[in-house]
């Protein structure tokens, strides 16, 4: 029990911080604390993302040691040739094609991929969202969106209110 | 077991240690109304959970959050902050409740979706027994280059990443269209340069006029 | 502008920002073999030039580099990246596939390294120069900020 726990505690972490974002953006009125609770909530994405990735004992997916022996030069000295390495060879590691045996242990690298570009893309958005609000800002003279639907509300009362009358007076 | 968790106290105490800060990051940025302060706390959000990528093996992601996060997305807030205003209004009571119950139905949701999921650094999970693992096996041999991120980022997924330019480009053109491209400072820059030009030769408008005449 | 308070400000920022850049660089050419690639050396560049236009203005900033040119260079990212598509397509291969710039068989590296090379400059250009863009717009709306601002 307390194993199954532990290893999930990470993921309702994540949640909970998640969670936050989300309620930023919904509870508050100023467009740029929202846009600030959206930027959360994405980052938070990629620590999802990247916590499925981890793998434990692993390292960062790059290669190391055996598993990236230097095939263009000559082969490596005597000393450098570890077990590991020889295991490798004997059991054909370059031989029987693409798919090599890895010696050491790494994370799984394409979640990390996917955020890398993500956060990049994320920020661009986030840009155009603000670049939005700065527009709404000069037009309507607030960021708070409930006075902006009020603003909205009246100019579309007074909008009726002179089709009315230019209509009353065509009638007439 | 196999979780890092239990793997290894210290990356555990640093694991714990990094979500209590992004809690109290997150918690604060939801009860301030100070701009100012939300956009910091927002930085400073980035750059923790950059140092928690870091942690859990992924330091192309921590790199990437650290400059981006903590460095671009900081300064877009602030210019688009001095832009508009420096404090938020308070939410009302009754603008409260409701989005906190819908926050907690969902999360409640999402944790009860996680009891199914794979445990944490599970090496077997269907995220990290499939097409990841072959990136891995297969990189050498293919491209030789050691940090597999690179080669998938390129080479293996090189579309995925021309769209992501792509869309970043549509993105710079869109804001550019929106808010121009900063007429505001160029004419503050040329006007700069009219009067030192003018300081240091005085005559240098006349001359071309001069030359003119006779033709 | 006033200049007189912020001297230590100015001297440490002109010491930073070429190491800033020069950062950049490395993180983009030695992306193959650590973290890093075109789109980190692409904000860090951004941000070096960022720190330059905080510290001394963005006029001062817009005249080392100008908007014309970080428009330009998204945009010739943009380019450089589809270009190594149709140069593979050019050698008889499919679009982006490295493996064909150098008509090299399966194990051989040598398209793949200088694929990956010019696709991550590409990268670097488009990034760069569409965060540049960005902060410009941003940044160049607002008259000038001063220390009362904050």
């Amino acid at each position: 029990m307390l194993e199954f726990l532990l290893e999930r505690a990470n993921y309702w972490a994540v949640i909970g911080l998640m969670m936050i974002g989300l309620y930023i953006t919904f509870a508050s009125q100023n467009l740029i604390k929202r846009m600030v609770g959206l930027s959360l909530f994405q980052t938070t994405i990629c620590l999802f993302y990247v916590t499925l990735g981890v793998v434990s004992g692993g390292t960062a997916p790059i290669l190391f040691g055996a598993d990236a022996p230097d095939h263009h030069e000559a082969p490596p000295s005597p000393e450098e040739v570890h077990g590991a390495l020889d295991a490798v060879l004997a059991a054909g590691g370059e031989a029987h094609g693409r798919y090599a045996d890895l010696v050491n242990t790494y994370s799984n690298p394409l979640p990390h991929v996917l955020m890398l570009t993500a956060i990049v893309v994320g920020v661009a958005t986030l840009s155009v969202g603000l670049a939005l609000v700065v527009r709404i800002r000069e037009a309507y003279g607030t960021i708070e969106s409930d006075e902006i639907r009020e603003i909205d509300l009246k100019t579309a009362l007074a909008q009726h209110a002179e089709a009315e009358k230019a209509a009353n007076e065509a009638a007439a | 077991m196999h979780g890092t968790l239990a793997g290894d106290i210290g990356i555990a105490l640093v694991n714990v240690f990094f979500l209590a800060v992004l809690f109290a990051a997150a918690i604060a940025i939801a009860r301030m109304r100070s701009l100012f302060a939300i956009v910091m706390l927002a930085g400073i959000y980035s750059l923790v959970s950059a140092a928690w990528y870091v942690a859990v093996d992924a330091v192309d992601v921590a790199f990437t959050e650290a400059a981006v996060g903590a460095g671009m997305s900081t300064a877009v807030l602030l210019g688009a902050m001095l832009l508009t205003s420096r404090t938020a209004k308070p939410e009302k009571l009754f603008s409260r409740v409701g989005p906190m119950l819908v926050c907690v139905m969902t999360g409640a949701a999402l944790i009860y979706a996680t009891v199914d999921l794979p445990g944490l650094g599970d090496p077997n999970s269907p995220v990290n027994s499939g097409v990841g693992y072959t990136y891995l096996q297969i990189n050498w041999h293919d491209t030789g280059i050691p940090n597999v991120v690179t080669p998938v980022l390129g080479s293996y997924r090189g579309f995925d990443t021309l769209g992501e330019t792509t869309v970043v480009f549509a993105a710079g053109l869109a804001v550019a269209l929106l808010l121009g491209f900063g007429e505001r400072s160029l004419a503050e820059m040329i006007r700069k340069e009219d009067r030192t030009s003018l300081r240091q030769k005085p005559k240098a408008p006349e001359a071309p006029a001069t030359d003119e005449d006779p033709a | 502008m006033k200049s007189d308070h912020h001297v230590i400000l100015r001297v440490v920022a002109k010491g930073l920002i070429p190491i800033i850049a020069l950062f950049a660089f490395y993180v983009q050419f030695h992306g193959d073999f650590g973290p890093g690639g075109g789109f980190q050396a692409g904000v860090i560049i951004a941000v070096a030039v960022i720190l330059y236009a905080l510290v001394f203005g963005v006029p001062a900033a817009m005249r080392a580099v100008p908007p014309v040119f970080t428009r330009s260079l998204a945009a010739i990212g943009v380019m450089i990246y589809a270009g190594v598509g149709f140069w593979a397509l050019l050698q008889g291969g499919n679009y982006l596939e490295y493996q064909a710039l150098f008509h090299e068989a399966p194990g051989e590296h040598h398209g793949q390294h200088i694929g990956i090379l010019v696709i991550e400059l590409g990268v670097l250009c488009g990034v760069s120069g569409a965060m540049l863009t960005i902060f410009y717009a941003f940044a160049g709306r607002v008259a000038e900020i001063r220390d009362e601002d904050w």
